[in-house]
């Protein structure tokens, strides 16, 4: 584990084990709760929660308070249970904590904390990261790791300069591209801490925070209408052409997914060429998991649907990754 | 498959198997590793466990199996259901057929036959007796077909040593026993990629969704000093050499490509991987990390040819090489409208006729699904 001080804490306050860290200062929560000269600090730390579900970073210029505020607004979000504003703090903590690892990478000022930003990397996302000149160097299998959780394609290995076995990025690319994992490793982290008991100074703002995340329930429809690439796969299929493996796998996967029964779906495949009323059951049964290893297998991503040269993407296809989420509209 | 004919072929995969003992051996780590076969007119069975060439050559012996396979993968339990495996790792694997590397040639040694009435005849598509649409299609591989499948597995190992830093020591070759060559990189810093990690690495070798940006293209305000040179690393450097060649009509390929616009330079781009540097594999095949691939050594009852380790890819030639089965004279029933060469030696076309001909060709031919024991 890295070892911090006083400013990384306040930079990376994540990596501080929250009750250990109180202790140390000569503080309670008792104190936080009941004490009305720490009442600032529990503001700040609803504000804190309340500026990461409306998308915002909180405040990026250090402050000798922005550990205690992180540590107790970890407390209220214990106390309110609510998931989802737990992720939205996750994610906004990372971008904030992203800000100062970009920073530290550039490093023209301080090596130290160059070392500590590349150290973090190292240590909490196992990359292997080397300075070269004015990029962050590692190796392909690391940098496949965390790039396959991006759906852009300027992420994609084919658009980086890779040499040698290895893929040059600026600082700020590194940085982006731990982003997820980053705000997975801070959601983990708060997941895993002890939820406390209740302290009565602190029940107004769990309270508030509980009406906040109703704000982020969401109802969604599901239109029956079918994505491009699965009304190819069928219309290739009502031709009597030959669809390939990968093809009638999608399709299988699909309809499942979208709940139909496996007697309706294997109609579909009676014009194949190669159509055989058995085999074409087995395969439907093995996908549902009804049969085998009883794993259920899921519609293929878009992109791996892309790989295999069956995407027919138009532009209600935008912003899904898996032809399952066609016409699902919020609401 | 007829009877007699299964039959035939199980009695021809016998014989080669007890005379070619040498050619098939397990692999290493073999305890860590799946095997499977399938027996002719039969399925396939999987989740086999082994330890050792003599268990391999009993199973040989006892199912005398039309195809035989073993895992890229490394388990902990590999004669486990799936998901009991407890997956390691897996070497990476590509695959490279004929099939799909778009040749003009192929058009003249592929034909149909009709799954409906048994009528071959050369490509269309529907069948000229009963005009059914259930046709299957029928390759035979020709020399031009070999030599740029030869190519393409020379690309891509200069991509795999360069760009992605594997040992020329951990690449071994093999010609697949059909229409197409594996190459397998054991033991590499790639084994514990997942599936995802794969797919993102079979587009980089392929040269697949590609943006004009990362080849120097701005889609606003262009600059020219951002478009690749010849002599970089990677990609950049490939495409310099295919899009703004030779080096004195660099300048001028660049304006053009620029007064051109993005979504042309998009466009190009797209069709140099399809139609040039982009290395034509499988790409199902490496992103599969719990496949079962054709073991060395063993038959392929597309073909009855041998799947073979080429350690001399250039002076490999796999309708010589890997036809192994003997030469007794026998007589076939045949129905195969072009010429083809097998050890050298000329047959065909056969047009519902009999003949006979040397045992390896009888395999080839049953094997291929046009003839029949006579």
């Amino acid at each position: 584990m890295v070892s911090l001080g006083h400013d990384e804490i306040a930079k990376y306050p994540f990596l501080a084990e929250a009750g250990q860290y109180l202790q140390d200062k000569g503080f309670t929560l008792e104190q936080f709760a009941t004490d009305p000269d720490l009442q600032i600090i529990v503001d700040k730390a609803y504000e804190r929660i309340e500026s990461a579900t409306n998308g915002r970073i909180y405040n990026t210029k250090l402050d000798s308070s922005d550990t205690f505020s992180f540590l107790i607004a970890i407390i209220l979000l214990k106390l309110s249970g609510m998931n989802t504003l737990i992720n939205r703090f996750s994610l906004a903590e990372a971008r904030r904590a992203e800000k100062f690892l970009e920073k530290d990478l550039i490093g023209n000022l301080d090596k130290t904390s160059e070392e500590l930003a590349i150290k973090i990397i190292r240590d909490i996302f196992s990359v292997s990261v080397k300075k070269i000149k004015n990029y962050f160097v590692i190796p392909i299998p690391d940098y496949l790791r965390h790039a396959v959780n991006f759906h852009e394609l300027e992420w994609k290995l084919v658009n980086r300069r890779v040499e040698n076995g290895m893929v040059f990025l600026t600082p700020h690319e590194a940085v982006r591209l731990i982003r997820k994992e980053l705000s997975g490793y801070i959601g983990s982290r708060i997941r895993a801490a002890n939820t406390p008991s209740m302290h009565k100074g602190f029940e107004d703002k769990v309270n508030k925070l509980v009406g906040l995340a109703k704000k982020f329930t969401v109802s969604t429809t599901v239109s029956t209408e079918y994505p491009p690439c699965i009304k190819h796969a069928i219309d290739v299929l009502e031709n009597g052409e030959n669809l390939s493996h990968s093809g009638r796998f999608m399709l299988a996967a699909f309809l499942l997914g979208r709940g139909q029964p496996i007697d309706k779906i294997a109609l579909l495949f009676k014009n194949a060429p190669d159509y055989n009323e058995k085999v074409t059951r087995y395969q439907i049964n093995q996908i549902a998991g009804e049969t085998g290893s009883n794993t259920k297998y899921s519609c293929p991503s878009c992109e791996k649907i892309k790989s295999n040269d069956l995407c027919f993407a138009i532009p209600e296809c935008d912003n899904i990754i898996n032809p399952i989420q066609f016409g699902r509209k919020r609401s | 498959m007829l009877e007699r004919d299964s039959k035939f072929l199980e009695e021809a995969f016998k014989q080669y198997y007890f005379d070619h003992f040498e050619l098939i051996h397990v692999p290493d780590r073999t305890n860590e590793r799946e095997f499977g076969y399938k027996k002719f007119n039969s399925g396939m069975t999987r989740h086999i466990s082994l330890k050792t060439n003599k268990d391999l050559h009993l199973m040989l012996m006892a199912n005398i199996p039309s195809d035989v396979f073993c895992s890229n993968a490394y388990y902990t339990f590999p004669n486990m259901p799936m998901a009991e495996k407890d997956w390691k790792e897996a070497d990476l694997i590509f695959d490279i057929d004929a099939k799909d590397l778009n040749l003009t040639c192929r058009k003249d040694h592929t034909f149909i036959k009709c799954l409906t009435c048994g009528e071959t005849s050369l490509m269309q598509n529907t069948c000229s007796k009963c005009k059914s649409n259930k046709i299957e299609y029928i390759s035979i591989p020709c020399q031009n077909c070999v030599s740029r499948l030869k190519k393409e597995v020379l690309d891509l190992k200069n991509i795999l040593t360069s760009d992605l830093q594997i040992k020329n020591e951990s690449i071994t070759i093999y010609f697949s026993g059909n229409e197409g060559f594996h190459l397998y990189v054991k033991s590499s810093q790639y084994n514990n990629l997942g599936s995802r990690e794969r797919s993102d690495l079979i587009d980089y070798i392929m040269f697949r969704r590609t943006t004009p940006e990362a080849f120097g293209f701005k889609k606003n305000n262009p600059s020219r000093s951002l478009f690749p040179e010849f002599d970089e690393p990677g990609w950049r450097g490939r495409v310099a050499n295919e899009l703004f060649g030779p080096k004195s009509k660099r300048s001028k390929a660049i304006t053009k490509v620029i007064s051109d616009g993005y979504p042309a330079y998009r466009q190009k781009l797209e069709e140099i991987s399809k139609n040039s540097i982009g290395i034509k594999i499988d790409p199902n095949v490496t992103m599969d990390i719990h496949r079962i691939f054709r073991l060395a050594g063993s038959l392929n009852s597309k073909s009855g040819l041998a799947k073979l380790i080429c350690t001399n890819i250039e002076e490999f030639n796999p309708l010589t090489h890997a036809c192994l089965i003997g030469d007794e004279p026998v007589e076939i029933s045949a129905n195969c409208p072009i010429e083809f060469i097998l050890k050298n030696k000329k047959f065909g076309p056969y047009l519902k006729q009999k003949t006979t001909v040397p045992k390896y060709a009888a395999v080839y031919m049953i094997c291929k699904n046009i003839a029949n024991l006579a």
